[in-house]
C-alpha cells in the first residue's frame, strides 16, 4: 500500500546528483564564492514538497557526501544540512502557502543559517573564512530560488513524484 | 566530527563514500576534457610543426643540461663516499591528472584522478615541473585530494638555497604568496632568494624548490621580519601533477598503467 504510494525516486536521485554536480562545476575565481548553495536548496525543496518521505535522514547523507565532495570535515555540511530539514519539516505546511519572493526570503535566511553552523565548525578548528563573501551563498540562493523552485515543481508535476 | 578532526579513525568511510562521489567529479570534469582536446585536435598543421620544432630545441637544451647534472651526481656520490656520509638516492615518480573540480572556497585544495589503486598515501608531497604543489590528504581507490601549500593550514620547512638558512614556509590564503616565519631580523635574506624544501619534516623530500622571495618587510617593532615568498609551482594553471615517492616508501603494486620515471 505505503509502496504504491510513491514513485519517481530516480527524479530526485537524479535532481542531487545535478545538484553535487553543480556544487563540484569549476567556476571563474571571482565568481567561487558566490555560487549558491545547490544541496541545500533541492533539498529543501523535497522536504517542502514530500515531508513524508524526504527528511533529516536524507539531508544528512547528502551532507556527508557534500562534506567527501568538498574534502570538509565529515560532518560539517551533514549537521547543516539536517538542521535545515528540520526546520523545513517543521513549517513545511506554512511555507507551502508563502509566495515565492516569501518563501526566497525564507530560503536567504536557512542558507545564512546553514552557513553559520559550518562557519562555527570551521571557527572551532581555526580555519575561519577571511572574507565577507562567505555569506554570498545565501543571497545568491535567494535570487536563484524562485527559478529552481518553479522548475522542480514542474518536474515534479510531470513525473509524478510523490 | 570531532573523531574526524583529532584523530582521522574514519578515513575510510571518507574513502569508501568517495567511490560514490567520484563519477560526480567525473562527470564534472568531462566537459574540461572535451574543449582539451578540441582545442588539441583542430589546431592546425603549421602549428603543430612550430610546437614540435620548439620542443626539440628544448629538448636537446634540457639534454645537454643533464649530461652536466649527470657527471655532477655521480662526484658528488662519490664525495658524499669519502665523507661516509649517506646519500639519498632517487626518488620514484608518476604523472597524475587534476580534475576540474571546485571544492570548498576559502581552502586551497585540488582533485587528482590517481587514488590508492596506484598506491597513493596520505602525505605524500605533490610537485609540478617548477616546484613543490602539496601533499595528499585524503585517498580514495580511484581518486586523491591535495592540499596546497598555500592553503592557511599548511606549513613546510624549508631552507634559502643559497645559504642554506632553515625556516618554516606558510600558507597565507592567497594563491600566490607563502609566508616564512619566525625569521629574526637580522637574517642572511635577500629579495630574489630562491627557497628549496629540506627535507626535514621527514615528509617532503629535500632539494625541490619551493619558491622566491618578493618581499622583504624590516619593522624594528616586531620581533620576526615580515618575509613574503612567491611559489615557482605554477599553483592555479598546472594539468598535469607529479607524485613523488621518496626511498624508504613501498612501491606501488600496479606499474604498467602508470608512467614510470627516475628521476
Amino acid at each position: 500500500m505505503i509502496k504504491s504510494e510513491h514513485h519517481g525516486g530516480w527524479i530526485i536521485c537524479f535532481s542531487f546528483i545535478v545538484a553535487l554536480m553543480l556544487t563540484a562545476m569549476p567556476l571563474p575565481e571571482w565568481a567561487t564564492n558566490w555560487r549558491p548553495a545547490w544541496v541545500a536548496m533541492v533539498l529543501v525543496y523535497w522536504c517542502m514538497a514530500l515531508p513524508d518521505r524526504i527528511g533529516i535522514g536524507l539531508g544528512w547523507s547528502m551532507g556527508l557526501l557534500l562534506d567527501v565532495l568538498q574534502g570538509t570535515l565529515l560532518g560539517q555540511n551533514a549537521l547543516g544540512l539536517a538542521v535545515l530539514a528540520y526546520f523545513i519539516i517543521k513549517s513545511h505546511q506554512r511555507i507551502r502557502m508563502f509566495p515565492l519572493t516569501q518563501q526566497a526570503f525564507l530560503i536567504c535566511l536557512l542558507v545564512s543559517l546553514y552557513l553559520f553552523l559550518s562557519l562555527w565548525v570551521r571557527g572551532i578548528m581555526g580555519i575561519p573564512p577571511d572574507s565577507w563573501t562567505y555569506w554570498m551563498p545565501a543571497f545568491t540562493s535567494m535570487l536563484l530560488w524562485p527559478w529552481l523552485f518553479i522548475i522542480l515543481r514542474d518536474i515534479r508535476r510531470r513525473y509524478h513524484v510523490s | 566530527m570531532t573523531v574526524d578532526h583529532r584523530q582521522g579513525h574514519l578515513e575510510s568511510v571518507r574513502s569508501a563514500l568517495s567511490v560514490i562521489i567520484y563519477p560526480v567529479q567525473y562527470l564534472v570534469d568531462v566537459p574540461a576534457k572535451m574543449t582539451g582536446w578540441a582545442t588539441e585536435s583542430l589546431v592546425t598543421h603549421q602549428l603543430l610543426l612550430e610546437k614540435n620544432e620548439r620542443m626539440q630545441e628544448e629538448q636537446l637544451l634540457l639534454n645537454s643540461r643533464l649530461q652536466k647534472f649527470n657527471v655532477l651526481e655521480a662526484e658528488n656520490q662519490r664525495l658524499r663516499k669519502l665523507l661516509e656520509s649517506s646519500f639519498k638516492l632517487s626518488e620514484r615518480v608518476i604523472i597524475a591528472e587534476l580534475l576540474a573540480v571546485d571544492l570548498q572556497p576559502f581552502r586551497h585544495t585540488i582533485v587528482i584522478n590517481k587514488g590508492i589503486r596506484e598506491g597513493v598515501f596520505d602525505g605524500q608531497p605533490i610537485v609540478d615541473a617548477n616546484g613543490v604543489m602539496g601533499q595528499i590528504i585524503h585517498v580514495g581507490p580511484f581518486s586523491s585530494t591535495v592540499l596546497l601549500i598555500t592553503d592557511p593550514t599548511h606549513a613546510l620547512p624549508v631552507q634559502i638555497d643559497r645559504n642554506g638558512l632553515r625556516a618554516i614556509a606558510v600558507g597565507t590564503g592567497q594563491s600566490r604568496s607563502l609566508q616564512l616565519e619566525h625569521l629574526p631580523n637580522n637574517a642572511d635574506i635577500q629579495k630574489g632568494d630562491l627557497i628549496v624544501s629540506s627535507g626535514l619534516g621527514g615528509r617532503f623530500p629535500a632539494g625541490y624548490p619551493v619558491g622566491t622571495i618578493s618581499e622583504i618587510v624590516l619593522d624594528p617593532a616586531e620581533p620576526f621580519a615580515k618575509v613574503t615568498v612567491v611559489p615557482s609551482a605554477k599553483l592555479e594553471q598546472s594539468r598535469e601533477v607529479l607524485l613523488v615517492w621518496p626511498n624508504d616508501y613501498a612501491r606501488p603494486h600496479s606499474e604498467e598503467d602508470s608512467f614510470a620515471v627516475n628521476l
